[in-house]
């Protein structure tokens, strides 16, 4: 469309310069030919690294049939498995959603010296690979940790123990939230705010009714991501561990141990259960998206 | 009455969010990352740099950087293709290709490393005829070059797609009118234009998989010298207590992070700045 609409403005220079306008709007995109050959190279590269793995997690899921499948997803360590990943996850995500909004309130709405500085720091973990993020934990609450003899002197345990895992998914997933809500806050200014407070509203009539709607699909969109990567922590969560069945493994690290026994078809249906927690959120993300750019 | 003044003032809650905010950052980020240099530090410069340039530790910063470097090569260069194909060409179902391209973003790691090891393995579905072929894949440096591609793939193409979008169509026809052939105004109006933002996306894919875990682990086989990453190593010494060569390993790791995020921020400065131009 916009090419078409682009030889409308080009035609004078075209009869200037004598170039048959016919010639000029093939110029304005490549031949077919190699149109349809970039397609479909890009197509197949995509096909090959995406849609084959895909596809070939629920044909594995299903080697054995259904009834192997579902054996394998009801066991009980599979059970325990998903309970202390959704754990996890349901204490990262809401923690990490006020810390999001706390921070992109302070930082959209306010100006003070280093909020440069802050926003950094905020996306550090991004910075930090899943075990560098795990040894962290270990360094500081593990037998030779910092906080080591302290800990085992009063009985508690974070390391091979659920405090670790949940502390790991909290640390890997931290600025999804914020950072997808702060540029939409700041985007959205001050005024209307002001003019709320300005009418007697309170601070958290001001955010619910005020600021809220103007962000909420960015919300949405900062939580999904946040799940999905708190669901789905592997290497971090590894570290911290232990791999204590029934006690300290998530989903991940259980398909990881079903693997390793060579028990591939049950590796594969958890894993299966992980990848269409994945596609739920490529669906929610797209939509999430979508409504962004409309607002 | 001075307008600033209100404008700080007027509206309510920065004391408790800034102070959450602050408390928040510090006890899950900033207070446990102090471990790392504070170990390192009460290590000794002699035993770190022993632990840190031993010869199995440098075989796997060589095996980390080169299939990382490898990937991201492949990525640029197909990345690039696939984003211009989604952003200018329409075809049926582009929009749910589309969408798809950001599954190595939403699919756990650990699932990734399966598949793909159980793909490219000598009786897997890809790797059996290229097994024949006399290329073994699962268990080689090339493996672990296959994970990779998949991790870093959504980098290159997010990067690149929005970069396109904003191509001025106006400048490839005016170089179109004044007789230029689509392969000369590709090359001289198109590349350098995209080319701040294709760095960027080549070096965002490179840093994630040098810290790459979880895709690799299965894939790769882990063996000394061959095929086994940092990140597999630092754990490894982990399991062994050896809490100090781990972190010294780890500080190595997290230092070419933090230069490639610093180069990063660098190039989408300059990306910015030729888009804006």
């Amino acid at each position: 469309m916009s090419a078409e609409a682009g030889l409308i403005v080009a035609e004078p220079i075209a009869a200037t310069t004598s170039i048959a306008p016919s010639a000029h709007g093939r110029r304005l995109t490549e031949p077919a030919a190699v149109r349809w050959t970039l397609t479909l190279v890009s197509l197949a590269f995509l096909a090959l690294s995406l849609g084959v793995p895909l596809t070939a997690v629920f044909v594995e899921a299903f080697a054995n049939g259904v009834a192997a499948y579902s054996e394998a997803i009801r066991e009980p360590d599979a059970f325990d498995a998903l309970k202390l990943t959704l754990l996890a996850a349901s204490i990262a995500v809401p923690a990490n959603l006020l810390f999001g909004v706390c921070a992109s309130w302070a930082i959209a709405k306010f100006e003070f010296p280093g909020k440069q500085l802050l926003t950094t720091l905020i996306d550090l973990p991004f910075a930090i690979s899943p075990v560098i993020s795990g040894v962290v934990f270990v360094l500081l609450f593990g037998r030779q940790g910092y906080l080591g003899p302290w800990i085992a002197e009063h009985d508690i345990k974070i390391i091979f123990a659920v405090p670790g895992i949940v502390l790991a998914t909290i640390f890997v997933s931290f600025p999804f939230v914020a950072r997808e809500i702060i540029p939409l806050m700041q985007a959205s200014g001050t005024d209307e705010e002001e003019a709320a407070r300005v009418l007697g509203a309170s601070g958290l009539n001001i955010f619910f009714r005020v600021t809220l709607p103007n962000i909420k699909w960015g919300v949405v969109y900062g939580v999904v991501l946040c799940t999905a990567r708190a669901i789905g922590e592997f290497g971090a969560v590894a570290v911290v561990s232990g791999h204590i069945r029934g006690l300290t493994n998530t989903l991940p690290l259980h398909v990881e141990i079903l693997y390793n026994e060579y028990k591939f078809q049950a590796a594969f249906a958890v894993a299966s259960l992980l990848t269409f927690i994945a596609l739920v959120t490529l669906v929610l993300k797209t939509i999430a998206e979508r409504r962004t750019h409309h607002h | 009455m001075p307008v600033t003044s209100v404008r700080r003032s007027v509206i309510p809650g920065f004391r408790v969010t800034m102070a959450f905010t602050l408390a928040y950052l510090a006890i899950i980020v900033l207070i446990p990352l102090v471990g790392l240099p504070l170990r390192t530090g009460s290590m000794g410069w002699s035993a770190f740099w022993r632990t840190v340039t031993d010869p199995r530790v440098i075989a796997s910063y060589r095996v980390t950087l080169t299939t990382s470097f490898v990937a991201a090569c492949v990525n640029g260069v197909f990345g690039l293709l696939a984003a211009w194909v989604l952003v200018r060409y329409s075809f049926p179902g582009r929009r749910i290709v589309d969408a798809f391209i950001d599954l190595p973003f939403a699919l756990p790691t650990a699932v990734a490393g399966i598949t793909l090891t159980t793909l490219y393995a000598p009786n897997g579905w890809i790797g059996r005829p290229l097994a024949e072929l006399g290329i073994p894949v699962a268990f080689t440096p090339t493996g672990i070059t296959v994970a990779l591609i998949f991790i870093g793939l959504p980098f290159v193409i997010r990067t690149l797609q929005p970069v396109i979008e904003s191509l001025n169509l106006e400048l490839e026809e005016a170089a179109a009118s004044l007789g230029a052939s689509r392969w000369q105004v590709i090359r001289r109006v198109i590349l350098p234009y995209l080319y701040p933002a294709w760095l960027t996306g080549f070096a965002l894919a490179f840093a994630r998989s040098i810290g790459e875990y979880g895709s690799v682990v299965f894939i790769s086989g882990n063996m000394p010298m061959r095929t086994e990453i940092s990140s597999f190593l630092i754990i490894t010494k982990l399991e062994q207590y050896d809490y100090s060569g781990a972190t010294a390993i780890a500080v190595v790791m997290l230092s070419i992070s933090f230069i490639l995020l610093l180069v990063i921020n660098a190039l989408q400065g300059w990306s910015s700045r030729r888009v804006a131009a």
